[in-house]
Parts: structure tokens; C-alpha cells; sequence
């Protein structure tokens, strides 16, 4: 299943739902226009929603943590929401669930962002 | 893919140097552990290290070049799926590999494919290939009795 990624606003908050697989190829470069999108659109709180993401490759991961470097080199920040099982324990074998922060609730995710 | 070769425990094939040939080779390894009664978690982490065999040929050893060719063997023995993943470049050692958990290299953008290889299979190794190339050599030992988990749903 190919990436699909839509966005919406929550306050100063963008959410982006994301649903699909990141992974090498199309899925790695949705993500990264996306992103690259909406720094250029002057949206700097940006929330992932990765509830329907159950699979992402070392392409992916890549992605993910190239977003989150250029979001905060902006002087935004960049949160994760609702990680599915694989997701989470592929960040968490990788060190970068101690990078990223990660929520289950959307509210809670929202009212983080400063 | 080029050309392939079958019979009851070994299957090999030649894939071109394309993003494409990444979900092939997944597809096809996914479908050979299923037959060989891999339990979901377990085809999931075989999936995800072909996957990533085939990303460090085509980016790393044939740096994308399309002249270039990917080899992929399967073998089934009584104790386990072993996977071979052969590149056309110039060869690499594990030692070389910067460690993707180390503090400095959290942040980096790639460099995590051999690590998810090392975790996600029994055995896991990189030898000279027979053109020069690097060649990924991956096992993961057989469900069921004499395996690494009673349903296949186990594992590492």
C-alpha cells in the first residue's frame, strides 16, 4: 500500500494523517514533501499521525528523523502520534523513541506544542 | 528481475538495479517464508531484512547504477532459510559500518539498514562476493521444533 498524507489545522498545530507504508521510493518522498511543504508554508508545529503506518524501512526511518532535523532547524518542532505496534518498536530498537516525542492522545499532542 | 531459477529448496534470481526490485525481492522472500511456515512476526522480519539487503545493494554496492545486476538466492535446509544478497560494487566490511546507536549517529538520516539486518535474523554476516562485490549472508532457523519458536511467531 503506497503512502497517502493529508493535513489539517489544530490551532498553531498542523496534524498530518498519514496511512500506508514509508518506505524507499514514493513513500520516502510524500513524506519529505510533505514536510518540506509545510516549513515553506511557515507551519513549524507539526504533528505525525502514524496511526495507520505499519511499516517503515531504514528509507523511512531516514525520512522520518531528516524531517524532524529540519523542522527543528527552523525552530519548530516536529511530535509523533499514535505509533502502531511495528512502528514503535522499530524506534524504540533504533534509540529514536528517546528522540522523538510520542503521543497516543491527539489532545495531549496538540496542547505539547508551545 | 532476469532470470530465475527453482527447484525444492533453492531459488535464485537476478534483479535489476531499481527501487522496484526492493519490493520484489521482498514480495518473493515473504511468499518463500510463508510456504516454509513462518508465523506473522517472523515473515515480517525476514521481509524487512530482504528489504534492506536489497536497499544496501542498490544504493550502497551498485551505487544505483543500472548496468549493474542484484543476486538473490534463497536456500531452505532442514534447519533454516538462509538468504544471500550479492552486489556488483566494491565490497565492505562490518567493522567499517558506523554503529547507528552510538550518540553522534542518532540524528543521522541513513546508515540503520545493517543494524535492522543484525536484529531481525538469527545469523547475519558480510563476505566477498565471487565478482568482488559485498554479500549479505542471512539465516533464520525454521518454526517448530528444532526452530526458535513453537508457532513461528517468535523468534528475536
Amino acid at each position: 500500500m503506497s503512502l497517502r498524507a493529508t493535513h489539517r489545522d489544530a490551532g498553531p498545530v498542523t496534524v498530518v494523517d498519514l496511512s500506508g507504508r514509508i518506505i524507499l521510493g514514493d513513500g520516502s518522498a510524500l513524506l519529505r514533501t510533505t514536510i518540506r511543504g509545510l516549513l515553506a508554508d511557515e507551519r513549524r508545529k507539526i504533528l505525525l499521525n502514524l496511526a495507520d503506518v505499519d511499516y517503515i524501512d531504514s528509507s523511512g526511518i531516514g525520512e522520518l528523523v531528516s524531517g524532524y532535523s529540519a523542522v527543528k532547524n527552523q525552530g519548530g518542532d516536529l511530535k509523533l502520534l499514535q505509533l502502531t505496534k511495528k512502528v514503535r518498536d522499530l524506534l524504540q530498537i533504533t534509540k529514536l523513541y528517546t528522540v522523538f516525542d510520542v503521543y497516543s492522545d491527539e489532545g495531549s499532542a496538540i496542547s505539547s506544542f508551545r | 528481475m532476469r532470470n530465475m531459477t527453482v527447484d525444492d529448496k533453492h531459488l535464485e534470481i537476478t534483479l535489476e538495479t531499481q527501487v522496484e526490485s526492493v519490493n520484489l525481492a521482498e514480495e518473493m522472500c515473504l511468499r518463500v517464508a510463508e510456504a516454509a511456515g513462518f508465523g506473522e512476526d517472523d515473515c515480517y522480519r525476514i521481509g524487512m531484512s530482504v528489504r534492506e539487503g536489497v536497499i544496501n545493494a542498490f544504493h550502497y554496492g551498485n551505487q544505483e547504477r543500472p548496468e549493474k545486476k542484484i543476486h538473490l538466492a534463497l536456500d531452505i535446509t532442514p534447519e533454516k532459510l538462509i538468504i544471500h544478497v550479492l552486489d556488483e560494487g566494491i565490497g565492505f566490511t562490518l567493522a567499517d559500518v558506523p554503529d547507528p546507536l552510538a550518540e553522534e549517529n542518532l540524528l543521522s538520516t541513513s546508515g540503520r539498514g545493517i543494524f535492522l539486518m543484525r536484529a531481525f535474523m538469527d545469523e547475519f554476516d558480510v563476505v566477498k562476493g565471487r565478482n568482488g562485490g559485498a554479500e549479505i549472508v542471512m539465516s533464520k532457523k525454521l518454526p517448530g521444533p528444532g526452530g526458535n519458536s513453537e508457532n513461528g511467531k517468535g523468534g528475536k
